[in-house]
């Protein structure tokens, strides 16, 4: 094999314009992480590090034929759900929240697994039932989302609960799910919200409330809220210059390096800096639904935007807890906050991308 | 033709997805607007309020720990308070060479090897931009010639701090317990319950007694200061203010003075005292001798003198009162009495013959009385008077183990009384506290793997074999039986005082126990045990020339073992190994407003050394009396052994 041919062999699989977006955001991530952590290489090296290995994993993805990630459906759906199932009986429990399972080797967050495990089993059986769909369907597929979605609801891990439920609402709504049964849930969840209020944790509650008044809580989970805003705000149009944000780096941004590294992007780069990282996203979530609009099948149509809209999902999340107008959940922004889990299961949904994406450009061809 | 429906079908369906996709890009860019409207918001319009908060004047937020609640004791003298006081402390990361410091900073005031450790320790365990104490209580002579000469010592500063004093130090060690320095553990502990918030700041935290279980309402809530700071972070000037909430005052049921005179009268004996008012459950005393001092621990124990509490023979840390398990002995048969008569077992008439040992049927093995040759004829009023032990092992066997374990648990033996010391858990209950133990066949079974034997039985009567029992648990059966049956669980807080207007909160127990006994019963047992203290009785000593009547009954527990036919001499047996005594009591025995129970290990007989502790306390309470140090009563020669 010669050099050119290796080196075809890397790329034929791996979707070019998807690959720019997502280096973009992951160069970013790493410019600050130098700066969030007042230029400690070992951060910055860790995250490398953690991009390295999700790379490869996607790579590995992305190489896989389309039936074969079908395949994976089932498997990992069932393993996700009996991990799940013990760490409900047998979890460890840290900060009052049961969510770890200690295997002896490592402790896993099954949660972390089921981002991608739900709405993959969701599609496949969409595709298995694609002929002959009726609404029974639908609600064994709302079953499909629901059940797991309940453990990890009652870990209690409220945020991951919904950032599924959320992912699987997309596979449901891609499907094509009546509008009508749409407006009723909306309508349902509307009226049902006094009484998921009253189900909730003290400390969750305590969250949502402090999202109105911050000051409450001035001390505790407030002070991230307050920080940053102040953070944010203060960046006004160009920002205060990169590593020169005051609030990153007199120490008054708490978790700086992983759910608050907005705040330090948007105080440092300012209005117009946001504009940009928001393009960078806009251009991956671009390209990601134009995978999706021209997939051949109903697996990978569902597949292909569920991911797509739920990286957008989390890219909202993540920024509108910073800048104060969500609670603070403790969702990372994707592909630029430091961290090796939410990377991989990234990067896994991106390989699935582009294998839906190049795989079928090899089967017209 | 069917190939045509399905196509169609299928462009529908792309067009239908299609559709469902154009949504989602709508909904897509529905977000990003979201975003980029609060971003605009945030920072193009109110762009110059944040920079003013982050960029001009940057706002530090500084928690005021709140000063931390009293402890007063019933009448409302202190027993835990704050003082001001000065600390010298070190910013280990300020200064180049420490020791040298140090050695520098022992030439202005004296600093000990004991304070060197300290800091060493506390600076090991510390975050590297906190100072670190080298020397506290320092006096004002101390203050002035540091500060004349504080130019020297760039790092090294005086703070006052707000400190914790305990007055009655190691008189009431074991009671009020001790505030230390907040260690990682706690700081876990902290977070699981959502309050590290209001921890900042803070450096101390109830770590045993009162301190601790109290802790959620000692601690009070941390204010909060915003400051405005300088680009090198200080402090120039005070933006707002939210005032701390002191912790609440806790006003306890124990009479400091009582406690006082209890620790004394117990001289050099080891031991446990607790004092109850049988009518509401309320704790007077509450003694484990011998004490420490708790201040030794708030700033981090040096490690001599740990090594000398925790070696010391005495076991001074050990809270006897709360986890002593000991056999309870002869003040069980007033309990076993009352199961007699209550089962019908016994009637007050029914006469026993003692010839000074008891037998089972078929067995030769002789369970000896304490008085050689036998109380001779013996009914239920006489055994309690002189101690009877055959009549005992009698009722136990005639009893049999079942009946008497489910009697005896309801008078609280084998379980936790509850008391509000030691560490609250989540149920609210307290886990410091020992449960002694109540055997039953099941216990056993599960013990030793076993089936209960009949021989099990017949020391279960006098309190011997398996049984064991905690001071405070005796104390809450005597106090149960003084109130005719109804028992309240014990408790030393009756009243949280709070810094706010309006919120104090009396504490009262309902009663958790009501054994619904026979007056007749009840009367009858508790005028043998006024006759206990009276002449003819185990402990006369207890009520000579006392003007009120008081109800008792004596015991001791075995140390070592005696074989058969061996014969207990006191004289010839190592101190450590001597009998413990104990005394339980109440008075006035008709209208009791104290029950206590008295344990002085190594003490020989009950009547001897543990009745006149008892004693001394009831005169106390009851008239007001304050013992002199040296009227002890004289030992009695001739005193039954039990």
């Amino acid at each position: 094999m010669t050099k050119r041919q290796l080196w075809q062999r890397l790329i034929t699989h791996v979707d070019p314009m998807l690959m720019l977006g997502l280096c973009m955001i992951m160069s970013t991530s790493l410019l600050m992480l130098y700066s969030a952590s007042d230029g400690n290489w070992m951060r910055v090296g860790g995250q490398g590090a953690n991009i390295l290995v999700a790379l490869v994993l996607m790579w590995v993805v992305a190489n896989l034929p389309l039936h074969y990630l079908m395949r994976t459906a089932l498997p990992i759906y069932l393993f996700g759900m009996l991990l799940l199932i013990g760490v409900a009986l047998f979890g460890e429990i840290s900060h009052g929240a049961r969510r770890w399972l200690n295997l002896g080797v490592a402790t896993i967050q099954p949660s972390e697994l089921m981002k991608v495990g739900v709405p993959l089993m969701m599609a496949w059986y969409f595709e298995k039932h694609e002929a002959t769909l009726t609404w029974k369907n639908y609600l064994i597929a709302a079953l499909i989302l629901l059940v797991p979605v309940g453990l990890i609801a009652r870990q209690p891990d409220l945020g991951t609960a919904l950032l599924i439920t959320a992912s699987g609402f997309y596979v449901l709504f891609l499907a094509g799910l009546s509008w009508r049964i749409i407006g009723g849930m909306v309508v349902a969840s509307l009226a049902s919200a006094p009484i998921m209020w009253n189900m909730l944790h003290e400390y969750q509650k305590h969250r949502i409330m402090m999202l109105l008044d911050p000051t409450q809580d001035a001390l505790g989970k407030g002070y991230h809220t307050i920080q940053g805003m102040i953070a944010v705000g203060s960046g006004g149009l160009i920002g205060k210059g990169y590593m020169a944000g005051t609030q990153t780096h007199l120490d008054f941004l708490p978790e700086r390096t992983t759910d608050f590294i907005f705040a330090v992007y948007s105080e440092e780069f300012g209005f117009l800096g946001n504009l940009i990282l928001l393009a960078m996203y806009g251009f991956v979530i671009t390209r990601g639904f134009m995978i999706t609009g021209s997939a051949s099948t109903y697996f990978t149509r569902l597949m292909a935007g569920s991911i797509t809209l739920t990286f957008a999902t989390y890219a909202f999340v993540n920024m509108g807890m910073v800048s104060g107008i969500l609670p603070v959940v403790g969702v990372p922004l994707p592909l630029l906050s430091y961290g090796g889990t939410s990377m991989l299961t990234l990067l896994l949904g991106f390989g699935m991308l582009m294998s839906i994406e190049t795989h079928q450009k090899l089967n017209k061809t | 033709m069917k190939r045509h429906v399905e196509l169609k079908n299928h462009l529908r369906e792309i067009f239908h997805f299609r559709l469902r996709l154009a949504v989602s890009i709508g909904f897509t860019m529905v977000l990003m607007a979201i975003l980029l409207l609060r971003f605009a918001y945030l920072q193009l319009l109110r762009h110059d309020y944040y920079q003013t908060l982050a960029e001009n004047n940057r706002i530090s937020i500084v928690p005021i720990v709140p000063s931390r609640g009293l402890i007063l004791d019933r009448n409302g003298v202190e027993m835990a308070h704050n003082y001001s006081g000065y600390t010298l402390e070190i910013s280990p990361s300020k200064v180049a060479n420490v020791d040298a410091t140090i050695d520098e900073l022992a030439t202005l005031v004296p600093i000990g090897a004991r304070d060197r450790k300290r800091f060493k320790k506390l600076s090991s365990e510390s975050h590297n931009l906190e100072s670190v104490v080298i020397r506290n209580r320092l006096t004002d002579e101390e203050v002035a010639r540091f500060a004349a000469q504080q130019y020297r010592f760039p790092g090294v500063e005086i703070k006052a701090r707000l400190l914790r004093d305990y007055p009655y130090a190691d008189k009431a060690s074991h009671l009020i317990g001790y505030i230390g320095r907040i260690n990682e553990t706690d700081v876990d502990q902290l977070e699981e319950n959502d309050l590290a918030a209001n921890y900042r700041g803070s450096d101390y935290i109830g770590k045993t007694g009162l301190e601790q279980s109290y802790e959620t309402e000692l601690h009070g809530i941390t204010g909060i200061e915003q400051v405005e700071v300088d680009s090198s972070g200080r402090a120039v000037r005070l933006l707002s203010r939210t005032a701390p909430i002191s912790g609440n005052t806790l006003v306890l049921s124990i009479d400091a003075k009582l406690q006082e005179i209890a620790e004394q009268a117990f001289g050099n004996y080891r031991g446990a005292l607790v004092a109850i008012d049988p009518t509401n459950g309320e704790v007077l005393a509450f003694v484990s001798k011998p004490g420490y001092d708790p201040s030794l621990f708030i700033d981090g124990i040096d490690e001599q003198s740990w090594e000398e509490l925790n070696n010391s023979p005495d076991h001074p840390l050990n809270n006897r009162a709360l986890r002593g398990q000991y056999p309870s002995g002869s003040t069980i048969k007033p309990f076993m009495a009352l199961a007699g008569l209550f089962y019908k077992t016994r009637s007050p008439s029914r006469t026993i013959s003692d010839p000074g040992y008891f037998t089972l049927p078929g067995s030769s093995h002789q369970y000896r009385d304490w008085k050689a040759g036998g109380h001779g004829s013996v009914d239920l009023y006489k055994s309690i008077v002189v101690s009877c032990d055959t009549y005992y092992y009698g009722l136990a066997t005639e009893l049999g183990i079942d009946n008497i374990y489910t009697f005896l648990s309801r008078f609280g033996f084998g379980k936790k009384t509850g008391i509000d010391l030691g560490k609250r858990l989540d149920n609210g209950e307290f886990e410091s506290e020992s449960s002694g133990l109540l055997p039953s066949q099941e216990w056993k079974m599960r013990r030793y793997k076993q089936k209960w034997y009949a021989g099990d039985t017949v020391s279960v009567g006098i309190g011997q074999g398996y049984s064991l029992v905690t001071p405070i648990q005796l104390a809450y059966a005597v106090a149960t039986l003084a109130n005719d049956g109804v028992g309240y669980r014990p408790h030393l807080v009756r009243e949280i005082r709070s810094a706010r207007a309006n919120e104090n909160r009396a504490i009262t127990v309902p009663p958790d126990a009501n054994m619904k006994l026979d007056p007749d019963d009840v009367a009858l047992v508790k005028r043998a045990m006024v006759a206990v203290t009276q002449p003819g009785g185990t402990a006369v000593a207890a009520s000579a020339g006392a003007s009120y009547q008081i109800a008792g009954k004596t015991g001791t527990a075995q140390v070592v073992g005696m074989k058969q036919g061996e014969k207990y001499d006191a004289s010839k047996i190592d101190e450590r190994h001597r009998d413990h005594a104990w005394f339980i009591a109440f008075a006035p025995a008709d209208k009791p407003k104290i029950a206590l129970v008295v344990l002085a290990e190594n003490g020989g007989h009950g009547g001897g050394t543990a009745a006149p502790i008892a004693r001394k306390v009831m005169d106390y309470y009851l008239l007001g009396k304050i013992p002199t140090p040296l009227a002890d009563v004289p030992e009695d020669k001739d005193a039954p052994h039990d």
